[in-house]
């Protein structure tokens, strides 16, 4: 058990800026997930802890130790990597205790370990195969148990389920939450997919262009997004945005008359798909439908509204007809408001 | 569609029947006996079955000991070969360094340099030596001539051994050399393997420079050269038959990772 203090953390390959003075620390038994676009450096400050990529600038500390020249071996890790890296001529029984037999460990621990790990996963009756001989799911516990065999300080997860089938990765993300839970063990977790970062994380970290935009747990990082960058990237369908012209201090949207943050000339109006509800043409804005989807649960409705594209989320049995204009109206108390030039969040007006 | 499938069987055939009428008619003269040899038209089958050619020609003095020191000349190119080869196969495979492509072109132009123009300074050389008319020295020359094959052929098995691998191995414990030897090593091992055996039958086959180094410690295919020309048709068929059985085995038996190491589908 130990905690991950990132300070200042830069990277440079040649020219271009892959991380640009991360901070960021993983308390002690917390998972962070580290969520952002592919090419955003996640993935690149995730190898800087593990000690496969050295930083340019900065320094990372596990455990309260200096991390610097110290090769991956020493760091007290384990990893999961995106393509399972299972050791295809060992049986899974010795790639899980791979880690265990490197340190040198005693037979009686290594076996009683690789048997708590492999009980954790599920993979009990596969121990005697060959990875070959394993579905893609399998691999990726047998990756996980290999990780978990060593009880290291931390655990490092590089976007461990994305290789997976949809269906499977749905199973294997509540499987997860469950081992990790039981283990507690510190751990920074890589996705691009927010359903991932939001189910599994105590924390998010989200990364754009090299750079932490927001950390904070998943219900306040959706409800108070602090740029329109994090706005748009969490939540399915994402956020719609308006941008809008101030005068005295008020927005005009239809009908409704909005009070403003103060500070910006032109500001961005975020609304999410769920916070909108049909009203009267005297209380809402006008939406011209484009497309009507019933998902069941649901009905999913795609069209305009202050030449802006917006999506909203309607009861199941609501059928709007391409072209028919509701009135809309979002809930005030969940909208959020960014500056139409920086994209950062702006105070809510009360 | 059915000229064009036309052309393509038509290609196959050349293709098969170039690589294997000499070997099916030297197989024809080594066990048909005389009659078969001097038939004409050839018969499609032997006229008598014999394996009199085979026996006797094996029981021509100093055949067992050229196999010998073929198989010494062989063995020594394989190990060389491999201990100096796959080093820079993973170097090439893994690293970035100046001039890495002119020392993959590098390696190819020992190829492209013709061994009748070394032969004499290299025969000086080895009288110098002491290496001269020994298969070591035989051996020697032969691990110049597998060498580029061992660097090229290993450099394209380690880029096929995923680096998380390695990465994996070394969070999980192990150094530098501990993560080659432990990880990297045993997944490239199948194809280091045909790469030995590919090595071996470089030298198993190569009779040029086996002649010029040598004059009384003949590797098998050297000393075929100067028994042969004086004995019956059909025993050297026979002599040409036993020499091409075990370059043919083995090459059966590695071609999948042959196939696989050069980038073509085997499966």
């Amino acid at each position: 058990m130990a905690a991950i203090v990132i300070e200042q953390v830069g990277m440079r390959f040649g020219g271009t800026v892959a991380l640009d003075n991360v901070s960021l620390t993983v308390a002690d038994g917390e998972l962070v997930a580290l969520l952002g676009p592919s090419g955003c450096g996640k993935t690149t400050l995730l190898r800087i802890i593990a000690g496969l990529q050295t930083e340019t600038s900065g320094r990372v500390l596990i455990g309260g130790r200096d991390m610097k020249g110290m090769p991956p071996r020493r760091r007290g890790l384990a990893m999961v990597f995106q393509n399972y890296a299972v050791f295809p001529h060992m049986r899974v029984r010795d790639n899980v205790a791979f880690g265990l037999r490197m340190t040198g460990a005693a037979p009686d621990r290594i076996e009683r370990q690789v048997a708590r790990a492999s009980a954790l996963l599920h993979i009990e009756p596969l121990l005697d195969r060959y990875p070959a001989q394993l579905s893609g799911g399998q691999r990726q516990r047998v990756a996980v148990a290999r990780a978990l065999a060593v009880e290291p300080a931390v655990l490092l997860m590089d976007e461990p389920l994305s290789n997976l089938d949809a269906l499977l990765r749905l199973e294997m993300r509540a499987d997860l939450k469950t081992i990790l839970q039981e283990a507690g063990t510190t751990t920074l977790y890589v996705t691009h997919d927010q359903t991932e970062a939001m189910g599994l994380a105590d924390r998010i970290a989200v990364m754009s262009a090299g750079h932490v935009e927001q950390i904070a747990p998943p219900a306040e990082i959706y409800r108070h997004p602090a740029s329109r960058f994090v706005a748009g990237f969490l939540g399915t369908p994402p956020m719609n945005f308006l941008p809008l012209p101030v005068t005295d201090g008020h927005v005009a949207l239809g009908n409704l008359r909005l009070r403003a943050p103060g500070g910006a000339a032109r500001v961005i109006l975020g609304m999410r798909p769920e916070d909108l509800a049909s009203t009267t043409e005297l209380e809402g804005f006008p939406f011209i439908v484009q497309v009507t989807e019933p998902l069941g649960s649901h009905a999913l409705l795609t069209g305009r509204a202050e030449d802006a594209l917006l999506r909203v989320v309607m009861p199941p049995d609501l059928r709007a007809a391409p072209g028919s204009v509701l009135h809309l109206r979002p809930d005030l108390q969940r909208v959020s408001w960014f500056d139409a030039t920086s994209g950062a969040a702006l105070e809510q007006p009360s | 569609m059915t000229l064009r499938r036309a052309l393509f069987l038509a290609g196959v055939a050349t293709l098969c029947a170039w690589v294997l009428v000499p070997i099916y008619l030297i197989a024809l003269g080594a066990i048909g006996g005389p009659e078969t040899v001097n038939a004409w038209p050839k018969p499609f089958w032997p006229i008598a079955w014999s394996v009199s050619a085979l026996s006797q020609f094996m029981n021509i003095a100093g055949v067992w000991m050229s196999v010998l020191y073929s198989v010494e000349a062989a063995a020594l190119c394989m190990v060389i070969a491999i201990a100096l080869g796959t080093p820079a196969g993973y170097a090439l495979a893994r690293y970035r360094f100046h001039g890495a492509t002119a020392f993959r072109l590098f390696v190819l132009m020992t190829r492209a340099f013709p061994v009748a123009i070394l032969a004499l300074p290299l025969a000086v050389t080895f009288i110098h030596l002491g290496l001269y008319d020994s298969p070591i020295g035989v051996g020697l020359m032969h691990s110049v001539l597998a060498m580029p094959f061992a660097v090229l052929i290993s450099a394209s098995l380690f880029q096929a051994v995923p680096r998380e691998l390695e990465e994996a191995a070394w969070i999980f414990g192990c150094s530098g050399p501990s993560a080659f030897f432990r990880v990297v090593l045993p997944v490239a091992l199948p194809g280091i393997t045909a790469t030995a055996i590919f090595a071996f039958v470089i030298s198993w086959n190569e009779v040029f420079a086996a002649s010029v180094l040598t004059v009384r410690h003949k590797t098998l295919t050297a000393y075929l050269l100067t028994v042969l020309s004086e004995s019956p048709l059909h025993t050297q068929f026979a002599g040409g038959f036993i020499l091409i059985v075990p370059a043919v085995l083995f090459i059966l038996l590695v071609r999948r990772q042959l196939f696989s190491m050069w980038g073509i589908a085997s499966r």
